[in-house]
């Protein structure tokens, strides 16, 4: 079977985008219909792509193009276990996030930017070109610019800038470490020119460490503004505070994926060796990210700002697991990212729902909240205790398997990541406490804005529809991990073998080492002889009939 | 008149390639195709003219005069729409030409022509299409907005194709001697068609400091011309190259000198700081659709200029003028992105920022390989689109008189007229850089030169400079699509839209001294970001057409790598 499904799963919603952006305006009332429908088909072909997926490291459903041949640049997709549950969690929550809230403002435009934003959000998961992969991961700024700008609060304006502007100059870092990597990989091996991510990892350990750790701090530098880490997160509370609901669903569950995701598809496989090295920096500043996170969350007046604050901290867990090097870190960072969608989203889904309630966010002003909309505080709190990581929720599978993973081989900061756990139970719990319980009060009894009299209505069916799936997620993947984890260690395992191979004086307690082999497709083998760059059966081992190896050099 | 058959005749039999006669076999050619340098010595009263290597600049010069006549003989205004369709034919033919000349090249070999002054290779060509192209555009947006203002004639369309011929000239010159003959061509058509407003004081204003410094400059190019020839002993680029291989200069003073000021006399045509000074007055003043042509004709012709003298005449001695380029490269950046945040005037602020696009052409100029100067060609092309399709929305929404060139009359256009405001966010984020369109291909040719040449410095600086630049552009595609008032309810003015935006002295709205007009007048109004009042939008099919092009080429060109490939064959003689 030769069909492209990857390119498809990235064009379908472009497409989409497209006719809803062309709809004439009388017909504008079809546009969130239209919308919901490519979001729903977009779904069916992720599930596709899940059900044919193997259970092996490597890139399937490989497709490769030449694009910018002058430079070596072509269109090649392909998904493995690190990038396959984050094209799920995508294709989940931007149906929600499109039929959940109410939106406002002009409908045509607010769904042709969401399926735009889906679009190159997928991309950038399924990208296997460096060019291909800053591209879409620019081209992601411009929805995001205009989902912020165009529906957000109050300050969206000042908001929407930030976050374009933040993520642009992060960027500039980015593009010359790319730039400078392919050209001294070219120099390297002869002149030819290579974005290509499986012929630049294998040639990228040989460069001179200096120059290695030079273009692992330039990519590290963008993936911090994006993800964000401590010190460069000033931009992301405005950013997810003003955004619309549906908007802050998927920024906040999807787009800041790309930093953790980025760095360690790009920085930590192409450059393993400066990963190690450059390890102790970003575990520092993940530990502190998940302290700092906590604490300002905690302080929050805003409700939203809270939530936003307290996915600093759940970045920081994302960033200790990711550069522990061992693989329960890894696979639980790689968990965590996904449960962070599921969580974050179905949050800032609850904090919008309480928002058109109460017609305000101040904590302040509401209380005793569940006595009028007892089934909202009750989805409340199975989010909360899912976030705090509750065991039987997937909040603790990836935490779990993160500060396991990190203890290994840095105890201190798994120490430090621990008290992060108690932490984040401490402004949840105490946001939930002043916001549902005690007596109704402010605007939980008078909704700012309304007439005396409105009461505050419960969760409507429709909410109810959406969050559901969401809620599903979070107790399957708590319950039972093992579907996702199946697929996540094979690739995992190899990048941590690939990782330890890099650098033999990183030493590894026995009991991180993994005990099992995989077989290695022949597209992984970065540390094998050198082939050619294209794309020889890339699921050579499976032989999976759904693999579109097309070998185009 | 009547004789006028019989010359294109002999032209035409002159003009096709191989139709000459072949002299003898002792090693002189002579044929109007060929010209060799054995008979550089014995033919100084002979020089064949090989007129197809200048069918372009023929068919704009020929055709303007053919304009002027055209303009004679009919009845005066009778038919208000012949000049500028006249002028797009025209423009066309010399499309037409420039790409038979790029195919005959191919078949060929480019060729130091009509003795040894015109540089016959697909840089010339390249360069041809995209003054044509520009030329175009220009007449286009020329006529309503001529027809708008009044002011409708026969002299701009004309002075246009004559600027045009500069131009091409300038592109084409195998000397200083005829890079300054186009130089001298382009600018004084310029100066002219910068004051030709007679109504707005601000246009005569522009046109006078444009005319005054721009021949300051001229005469700082000719200095550099003469100190280069003292100390070369030539004014050809292929001999001062030759030259210098073959000797060395132990006193290089007069030599630097003269590069020097070659430099800073073409640095001002395509307002490199610290030579811009000029380029917001006279963006401001000129009449806008010949903003949008000069933007794009007298940056590219100048930085062909530059890109010849500098890499073919002084390509050894880079050693010397990289330093010298690198730093303006990044002066240029720093300073147009940052001025450009405070400007409230349209015009002024495409001035600021198409001064910080040409810092990246000048970081491609100073990567001085082939891939640079690809990049530097792929720049200035795609820039050619942009800049034209920007400056026909500013005419569309700046109303009769040029009445609302501040900002804040592009706000809300994009619900009154979705597809413009469309295009129009299509040039600004082209001019970020943002992918998919030509400007994040075009800032990504000249970036990759310059870390193939492992000065990651100004890569950076480059990237960091288009990250402020940013700003700018976003502030503008906010306000585009903003709802037309100012709701201050649900978007209060407090930080970003405003910051920036109150008048600094020095640097904002045209001198006092000089302008008692209305542009003084301006400066002192409070920034009004509200909408015009009437939110009526007519767009003229003309302006209407030009816009749609060129968003639709900045995409392709964005998505596509063909344009880029062109660039990269306009290059192969360096």
């Amino acid at each position: 079977m030769d069909f492209p499904l990857l390119t498809a799963i990235v064009f379908l919603p472009l497409v989409g985008a497209a006719i809803v952006a062309l709809l004439p305006g009388a017909r504008s009332p079809l546009a969130r219909p239209l919308a919901l429908v490519v979001a729903a088909a977009e779904l069916a072909l992720v599930g596709t792509m899940v059900a044919e997926f193997k259970t092996v490291a490597g890139f399937q459903f490989v497709s490769q193009h030449a694009w910018i041949g002058a430079y070596g640049i072509s269109w090649k997709v392909g998904v493995d276990g690190i990038s396959l549950f984050l094209v799920v969690i995508t294709a989940v929550l931007f149906p929600v996030a499109m039929f959940g809230p109410r939106a406002t403002g002009d409908q045509k435009q607010f769904f042709a930017w969401m399926l735009l934003l889906e679009a190159a959000l997928v991309g950038t998961f399924l990208a296997l070109d460096l060019f291909l992969f800053f591209v879409l991961f620019e081209i992601t700024l411009v929805p995001g610019y205009f989902l912020i700008s165009g529906y957000g609060g109050r300050r969206r304006n000042r908001a929407a800038i930030k976050f374009f502007l933040y993520t642009f100059a992060g960027s500039a870092f980015l593009f010359v470490a790319i730039l400078a990597l392919v050209a001294l990989v070219a120099a390297r091996t002869g002149g030819h020119e290579s974005f290509d991510l499986i012929t630049l990892a294998r040639a990228a350990g040989r460069l001179p460490l200096a120059d290695q750790e030079w273009i692992f701090a330039g990519m590290a530098a963008a993936f911090a503004v994006k993800m964000p880490v401590a010190p460069l997160h000033t931009w992301m509370p405005d950013a997810y505070t003003e955004a619309p609901t549906a908007g802050s669903m998927v920024l906040a569950g999807l787009l800041f994926k790309l930093g953790t995701y980025g760095i360690l598809r790009f920085g930590v496989f192409l450059l393993p060796h400066a990963a190690i090295d450059l390890a102790p920096v970003l575990l520092t500043l993940g530990a502190v990210g998940i302290i700092y996170g906590a604490v300002v969350a905690a302080v929050q007046r805003d409700l939203k700002r809270l939530v936003a604050y307290g996915s600093l901290a759940d970045v920081g867990f994302i960033v200790l697991g990711l550069f522990a090097f061992t693989g329960q870190a890894e696979s639980g960072a790689v968990v965590e990212m996904v449960n962070h969608g599921l969580t974050t989203g179905a949050l800032f889904f609850l904090v919008g729902a309480v928002l058109s309630r109460t017609g305000t966010l101040r904590i302040s002003e509401m209380g005793g909240l569940q006595k009028a909309a007892p089934v909202l505080a009750a989805v409340m709190i199975a989010v909360i205790m899912a976030a705090v990581g509750l065991p039987g929720l997937n909040g603790f599978v990836g935490e779990f398997l993160v500060l396991v993973g990190t203890f290994i081989t840095h105890r201190w900061w798994a120490v430090v990541g621990t008290t992060g756990v108690v932490l984040s139970a401490v402004y949840l719990l105490w946001a939930y406490q002043r916001v549902f319980q005690g007596p109704a009060r402010g605007a939980t009894e008078t909704p700012v804005g309304a007439a005396a009299g409105t009461v505050v209505r419960d969760l409507t069916w429709r909410e109810a529809a959406a969050l559901a799936p969401l809620l599903a997620g979070i107790v399957f993947v708590g319950v039972y991990p093992r579907p996702l984890l199946d697929r996540i260690t094979p690739s995992v395992d190899h990048l941590v073998a690939h990782v330890q191979a890099s650098d033999p004086a990183f030493a590894i307690p026995a009991k991180g080492r993994t005990a099992h082999t995989y077989a290695v497709p022949a597209d992984q083998q970065v540390d094998g002889p050198a082939t050619t760059a294209g794309v020889q059966a890339s699921t050579g081992s499976s032989a999976s009939p759904s693999a579109a190896g097309a070998p185009t050099p | 008149m009547t004789g006028l058959p019989a010359t294109l005749a002999a032209l035409a039999a002159q003009v096709v390639p191989g139709s000459g006669t072949t002299g003898s076999a002792t090693g002189c050619t002579i044929t109007p195709a060929r010209f060799t340098g054995l008979c550089t010595g014995t033919n100084t009263l002979h020089v064949p003219v090989e007129y197809r290597t200048i069918l372009p600049l023929l068919v704009l010069a020929i055709g303007a005069l053919a304009l002027l006549v055209v303009s004679a003989v009919l009845p005066k205004r009778s038919r208000p729409g012949v000049y500028p369709l006249l002028t797009l034919l025209i423009s066309a033919g010399a499309a037409g030409t420039a790409v038979w000349e790029w195919v005959d090249i191919g078949d060929h070999s480019p060729l130091l022509a009509i003795g040894h002054q015109i540089l016959y290779d697909r840089f010339s060509v390249l360069f041809y299409l995209l003054i044509s192209v520009a030329t175009a555009f220009g007449a286009l947006l020329a006529d309503s907005y001529l027809q708008r203002e009044g002011l409708d004639g026969v002299e701009p369309y004309v002075l246009m194709l004559l600027a045009s011929t500069g131009a091409m000239l300038m592109v084409a010159a195998a000397g200083t001697i005829m890079l300054f003959l186009g130089l001298e061509i382009m600018s004084i058509a310029l100066y002219v068609m910068t004051a030709y407003h007679r109504r707005r004081a601000a246009s005569g204003e522009g046109g006078l400091k444009y005319f005054l410094l721009g021949s300051f400059s001229s005469a700082i190019f000719l200095y550099g011309a003469a100190l280069a020839y003292g100390a070369t002993g030539t004014t050809q680029f292929d001999e001062m190259a030759s030259f210098l291989a073959r000797n060395t200069i132990l006193d290089s003073g007069v030599l630097l000198a003269g590069m020097a000021l070659l430099i800073v006399g073409l640095g001002f045509k395509v307002a490199a700081v610290p030579f811009h000074t000029w380029s917001p007055d006279v963006y401001q003043g000129a009449p806008t659709p010949f903003t949008g042509y000069m933007a794009a004709v007298a940056k590219a012709a100048g930085f062909a200029g530059l890109l010849r003298v500098l890499l073919e005449g002084f390509g050894s001695e880079a050693a010397n003028w990289r330093p010298a380029i690198w730093l303006m490269a990044v002066l240029t950046l720093a300073v147009g992105s940052v001025l450009a945040i405070v400007q409230r005037d349209v015009k002024r602020m495409l001035a600021y920022s198409s001064i910080s696009q040409a810092g990246y052409v000048l970081i491609g100029l100073q990567a001085d390989s082939a891939r640079g100067t690809a990049g530097a060609l792929f720049y200035l092309f795609t820039y050619t689109f942009i800049i034209a399709g920007s400056f026909a929305v500013v005419e569309v929404v700046q109303g009769q008189g040029e009445a609302r060139n501040d900002i804040g009359a592009l706000r809300g256009l994009a619900r009154r007229k979705p597809w413009l405001g469309f295009c129009m966010l299509v040039f600004l984020l082209a001019q970020a850089g943002v992918p998919f369109t030509s400007g994040f291909l075009a800032k990504f040719s000249v970036i990759v030169a310059v870390v193939d040449r492992g000065q990651w410095y100004l890569a950076v600086i480059g990237m960091l400079a288009a990250a402020i630049a940013a700003f700018f552009y976003l502030r503008l595609g906010l306000l585009l699509y903003s709802t037309p008032t100012v709701d201050e309810a649900t978007e209060p003015t407090d930080g970003t839209l405003t910051a920036g935006l109150e008048p600094i002295a020095g640097f904002d709205g045209p001198v006092p001294a000089l302008s008692g007009g209305p542009g003084a007048a301006a400066a002192t109004v409070p920034v009004a970001l509200e909408a015009p009042a009437d939110g009526r939008i007519e767009v003229p099919f003309t302006v209407g057409v030009t816009v749609v092009v060129c968003a639709v080429f900045t995409i392709v060109a964005g998505v596509s790598s063909p344009v880029l490939d062109f660039a990269k064959a306009a290059t192969t003689l360096f």
